[in-house]
């Protein structure tokens, strides 16, 4: 079935570079090549790709251009913002407050820090995912020197009350953190409004290439460096800058600010359609995440009765690109932390499937995609031993 | 996930989905929790497996053994049958990525589960083949 039509419908996990991104970048591999660290012409103007960028990418966000600097993505900023924390204020306090359904370039992190003795609380989520500001206060403690919660989780794409968490780690004088590399370029972001002093992107969730992301740090905020080096970004982050990636980011997130409630507009309508058609056709099947709450693009079901990976291999056999949160596809034996966070019994965990819409989606894609959905279910559940157990048991 | 073209087939197309009626024996193995399941029906006549069907919950390789499984046994007789083992389910299948031996162990694990219901019942188990059954107090999760 190598001829069947290929629908990519997993924009959560990584886009492509949109042609108008690509334009701007590609010269910058051949022809501006220059270090932007170097003396002569071409390092100057290199250099100038790298100001505009940085002076774009503070705009989207409503941040000084002081206050932007480039990494190698979302992983290391989310490393640089809490390991740089925790070694800058560990004198100060050990504890770090952050929630079960982080990413794990945030909960790997806390673990390495928790490895050294710092404490970690993860505060709890409610069934549609999401973080409780009073809950994020309840875990404050005198020693706490970080907040850590994502502006909008890449599984099940519920958007957290980042300004009302911002404004109690204020109140506290406790340094916030949130990880929004699901948000950047689908919601409006202003890190003024939000209350937040560090802030995670990654370019290659909004059709920038991947290995290059951003860290806003808030004036004023001293974190320890991760990288130790050369004085590039402001002698914060070693390293000969990725001058055609940056400056891709940059383009890429002023467009998909530009395009913002277009897009958002388009697709969480063609999210409700998807989400009501599936309801309503394929029976015991639950929505993950909270129902309007949610990223524009984000959609998370649970069949009950089968299991996601084989789920994934027949649409993949039918031309579909999705994911899942099941343990075979994570190479674990437990299915997401953030299903089971949310209150998922494995089983039905295991039963998940992510579609997460993106540019390229038509309308006419996502009916095929029930349609075969549809028969992929009912193929499955025939074969699956709980399915009969409950159909017999009248259920 | 990189499977081969043979699992593919016995993913897409599986043999001897479904459940006998009246078995002569069954077996079922595995936990949802873990997410997999494998239920195996046989039919059993004069010492040989004339029929055998399996149900599963799980993943492509987990449908894909039990699918090979069943089709290995059939025709064979109770001793062929116990010589089942999870290798020889994953060689007929081209191979089984590594973290997917698993599947093979508790496609084993299902027939062998059966066969043993069959042997209690029909007081066949001897010292000679009481091994063949060990497998089954395997953790098939450690299985790579
Ligand atoms: C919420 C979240 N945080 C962090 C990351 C890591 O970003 P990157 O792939 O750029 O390292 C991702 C994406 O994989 C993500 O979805």
């Amino acid at each position: 079935m190598s001829d069947v039509k290929r629908v990519y419908l997993d924009h959560a996990a990584t886009t492509p570079v949109r042609p108008e991104v690509l334009d701007v970048m590609l010269p910058v591999f051949g022809r501006q090549y220059g270090n932007p660290s170097s003396f002569y012409r071409s390092g100057q103007e290199a250099r100038r790709l790298v100001d505009q960028a940085r002076q774009s990418v503070a705009a989207c966000l409503h941040a000084d251009p002081r206050e932007i600097y480039f990494t190698s993505g979302g992983t290391e900023s989310d490393n640089w913002a809490i390991k740089g924390t925790a070694a800058a204020l560990g004198g100060k306090g050990r504890h770090i407050v952050t929630s079960r359904i982080e990413h794990h370039a945030v909960l790997h992190s806390c673990d390495a820090l928790a490895r050294q003795g710092y404490e970690i609380t993860a505060v709890e989520v409610d069934a549609d995912g999401l973080v409780s500001p009073e809950a994020v206060r309840a875990a404050l403690r005198p020693d706490t020197i970080l907040v850590s919660i994502m502006m909008a989780n890449n599984e099940i794409g519920t958007i957290q009350p980042i300004r009302e968490i911002g404004a109690i780690c204020r109140e506290h004088k406790v340094l916030f953190h949130t990880d929004a590399v699901q948000a950047a370029g689908a919601l409006p972001i202003d890190v003024g409004d939000l209350n937040v002093d560090l802030l995670s992107i990654s370019g290659h969730k909004f059709y920038a290439p991947k290995g290059v992301g951003v860290l806003y740090i808030r004036r004023g905020v001293r974190i320890a460096n991760l990288l130790d080096g050369g004085a590039q970004e402001s002698n914060r982050r070693a390293g000969t800058e990725n001058v055609p990636g940056i400056v891709a980011l940059a383009r890429a997130l002023e467009l998909a600010v530009a395009e913002m409630p277009a897009t958002a507009q388009l697709q969480s309508r063609l999210r409700d359609q998807l989400i009501e058609d599936v309801m309503s056709r394929i029976p015991h099947t639950r929505l993950n995440g909270h129902p309007t709450r949610r990223l524009p693009n984000n959609v998370n079901f649970s069949f009950e009765f089968i299991e996601g990976e084989s789920i994934l291999l027949m649409l993949d056999h039918f031309g579909y690109a999705c994911s899942s949160g099941s343990a075979c596809t994570s190479g674990s034996l437990d299915p997401s932390h953030v299903l089971l966070a949310i209150g998922l019994p494995h089983e039905i965990a295991h039963g998940s499937l992510r579609v997460t819409l993106g540019h390229s989606t038509q309308a006419e894609d996502l009916r095929r995609l029930t349609a075969d959905l549809e028969q992929i279910v009912a193929r499955l559940r025939a074969m699956s031993p709980l399915y009969e157990e409950k159909t017999q048991a009248g259920l | 996930m990189q499977y081969s073209e043979k699992v593919m087939d016995h993913f897409m197309n599986p043999r001897n989905v479904g459940e006998i009626e009246n078995a002569d024996a069954s077996g079922t193995v595995g936990n949802a929790k873990c997410g997999d399941i494998m239920k195996v029906t046989l039919k059993i006549e004069n010492g040989v497996v004339v029929d055998a069907k399996f149900k599963t919950f799980g993943c492509g390789s987990a449908i894909a053994t039990s699918s090979m499984a069943t089709e290995m046994i059939k025709g064979k007789t109770l001793d062929e049958a116990l010589r089942l083992t999870n290798k020889a389910v994953a060689e007929a299948l081209d191979g089984l990525p590594p973290i997917k031996m698993h599947c093979s162990l508790l496609a084993e694990q299902a027939v062998k589960s059966a066969l043993q219901e069959y042997f209690i019942k029909n007081n066949l188990l001897t010292d000679e083949n009481r091994h063949f059954f060990d497998k089954l107090d395997e953790d098939a999760h450690d299985a790579g």
